[in-house]
């Protein structure tokens, strides 16, 4: 947005620009087609598939944190949430289809809800609030399996198994639900009030309250949303796994925090894209996956790579905006 | 909300006196609780294992305390200190000295590195060290090729269990750093410089401050403490354990320096504060295991305890 503002006056500038929200796109576009010629087993239709279905589940939560990062927020109890999804979902598996999808949504909303309510009305910083609610959540799914003991599975007939399990032309359901969420995403970001005040919020909280805009309601739909979606993904690993999975989501924060930097959203609020933050998954599954094609290498270089990249990803995206600035 | 407070002076001074002295308070009631009404609560055993386990937090949260008076965050930690858990074993050979020192070379190097990003980038302190936080683990893990190895250097296992005139070297070196940390803040113009910067960072730079040595400064402290505490907690563990070494380390050490009264915002470092803050949190987290409380409840009683204490601190800093 703020591009399309700066960018006639000065060429140096929109190149930059440019670079800043496509580059992520170039790198994996350049990514798949290396990835493709140097492994084998990278462009076969299984590998494919799986690449896809893995990435949906990050997806559905980086939505979430898309528009939370946009309001100059953050949210780090997602990955706790995320886990506290599938375990509810499991457990409510034994109470019906309608138990099993809004048990989790509803409990998931909920601490969203009270993240929101907290962060909105008491202006306490996101991070701190959010931090606490990733140990709460994280110790209602400990008290929930009995400290962690108890694995619930979800009945093997299940109807509730297919949105997990399930393929539509041979592509699993999960991508279907995440593309669909994130076009919701898309048009509610750019084609609705609440939108543009997502984006004046990021911009400047105090010009937004002096528009009149609805800072408070907006922040807390923000976070509720946020809570919503990573319960949503917790629900849908769940009808994959066929069991609540209780040590799921460690650290899932900082991945969902790493992909929406890496497509091209600022941390500091106001400016960013639904679609980057597709292509920031798309980089990272892309990464794991080559990383596990590499089969000499260990395994827990992922995770040094994924920090190095989400540096160099900053790194770039500042030393960009202060070119542009000077 | 703020209005309200301001035109109640009675409600403003509880708070007030909340913000000072909450912690020390609800330590002593604490004890005082767990005197009354927890079996043997009272020996100095316990009270020796409580210390020595309130010890790693309570040095990584010194560190941290620094940072975040600099307005600044330091989610590296825990990995940290597990880096410094996995180059242990690659050097007890040459000796525990040389294993020590290498480990507290490896915080300072992280330390270096999140300062430089934070400092001369200016790159938000909460991701400079979050991606330090996902590739540190990562690269400790690589260091150890992802393996727990036990220790059986006698000489290195004595940080952990050793003790000298019957106080646990854990909770000596603990008490050292504190009281270091408290004359740092309050003795020398790097303290000084420090809070002036993360009160008004635009006017610490027009008053012609090193405002950039002063952040890398800090990182570098809270990188090497964080190697510290992970040099004791391995020595104790009498293992080294990269997977599971400072896990959450970030929550513990953030919860104990803002429980103690330090604010987010920067502009003020409580080093006493955080120690009781440290002594707190473990307190809390024992006195719910000895009542046979689950580590769920802990969890949670642990979140209350943060919100509860960002709360009471928040109306400082807009009063």
């Amino acid at each position: 947005m703020t591009a399309t503002v700066a960018a006639p006056s000065e060429r140096g500038a929109s190149v930059a620009a440019v670079l800043q929200r496509q580059g992520a796109a170039v790198v994996l576009v350049l990514g798949i087609v290396v990835s493709w010629f140097a492994f084998p087993h990278f462009g076969t239709a299984d590998n494919l598939r799986n690449l896809v279905l893995q990435g949906s589940f990050l997806a559905v939560i980086a939505l979430g944190m898309t528009f939370v990062i946009i309001s100059g927020g953050i949210d780090l109890s997602v990955g706790s949430v995320y886990a506290l999804g599938g375990v509810l979902a499991a457990y409510g598996s034994r109470y019906g289809l309608v138990a099993t999808i809004l048990l989790p949504l509803v409990v998931c909303g909920l601490i969203g809800l009270i993240n929101g309510l907290l962060i909105a009305r008491t202006r306490m910083a996101p991070f701190i609030v959010t931090l606490a609610s990733l140990l709460f959540a994280r110790g209602l799914l400990l008290a929930l399996t009995n400290e962690g003991a108890t694995t619930y599975k979800v009945e093997p007939g299940s109807a509730f198994l297919w949105l997990g399990q399930g393929t539509i032309f041979g592509v699993g359901v999960p991508v279907y639900l995440a593309l669909l969420l994130f076009g919701l995403g898309g048009v509610l970001l750019r084609r609705t009030r609440f939108g543009q005040s997502v984006f004046a919020i990021g911009g400047s909280e105090q010009s937004a309250l002096l528009m009149g805009l609805p800072v408070a309601r907006t922040k807390v739909a923000l976070y509720t949303l946020s809570g919503v979606l990573a319960g949503l993904a917790g629900v849908l690993t769940a009808a994959y796994l066929q069991s609540g999975v209780t040590v799921l989501g460690v650290g899932t924060e900082l991945d969902a925090i790493s992909v929406v930097v890496i497509g091209g959203t600022l941390l500091t609020g106001g400016a960013g894209t639904i679609i980057g933050t597709l292509v920031g998954v798309g980089l990272k599954t892309l990464i794991q996956n080559v990383i596990n094609q590499v089969g000499t290498l260990d395994a827990n270089y992922q995770t040094v790579v994924s920090g190095a990249f989400l540096l160099v990803v900053v790194v770039i995206q500042r030393l960009l905006a202060r070119s542009r600035k000077s | 909300m703020t209005t309200a407070t301001l035109t109640r002076p009675d409600r403003a001074r509880v708070t007030s006196w909340l913000q000072n002295y909450g912690v020390y308070l609800a330590v002593v009631v604490l004890l005082l609780f767990n005197l009354a009404f927890t079996e043997n609560f009272l020996s100095l055993a316990n009270f020796r294992t409580q210390l020595v386990q309130a010890a790693p937090v309570c040095i990584v949260a010194l560190g941290m305390a620094l940072v975040i008076g600099t307005e600044g965050i330091d989610l590296s930690v825990g990995s940290v200190m597990s880096i410094a858990a996995a180059l242990i074993p690659l050097y007890l050979g040459a000796g525990p000295v040389m294993a020590v020192l290498v480990a507290l070379a490896a915080g300072v190097v992280s330390g270096l590195f999140s300062g430089f990003l934070v400092a001369r980038l200016g790159i938000q302190p909460i991701i400079a060290t979050l991606a330090l936080l996902v590739g540190g683990r990562g690269l400790a893990l690589v260091i150890a090729h992802g393996q727990l190895v036990q220790l059986h250097n006698a000489d290195f296992l004595a940080l952990g269990t050793g003790e000298v005139l019957g106080i646990p070297v854990m909770v000596l070196v603990a008490a050292v750093l504190a009281v270091l940390a408290g004359l740092l803040v309050r003795r020398t113009t790097f303290g000084r410089q420090l809070v002036a910067v993360g009160g008004n960072r635009p006017a610490a730079t027009l008053a012609g401050l090193p405002v950039k040595r002063v952040l890398i400064g800090v990182y570098v402290i809270s990188g090497a403490l964080a190697a510290i505490a992970g040099v004791l907690a391995t020595a104790r563990l009498s293992a080294s354990d990269p997977n599971e070494m400072g896990l959450l380390m970030e929550l513990s050490a953030i919860t104990a320096v803002v429980v103690g009264g330090t604010p987010l915002t920067g502009g003020r470092v409580r080093v006493l504060g955080t120690v009781f803050g440290a002594l707190l949190m473990q307190l809390v987290h024992a006195t719910l295991i000895k009542h046979n409380l689950p580590d769920s409840a802990a969890q949670m009683v642990q979140a209350a305890i943060i919100v509860a204490a960002v709360y009471v601190a928040r109306e400082r800093s807009t009063r």
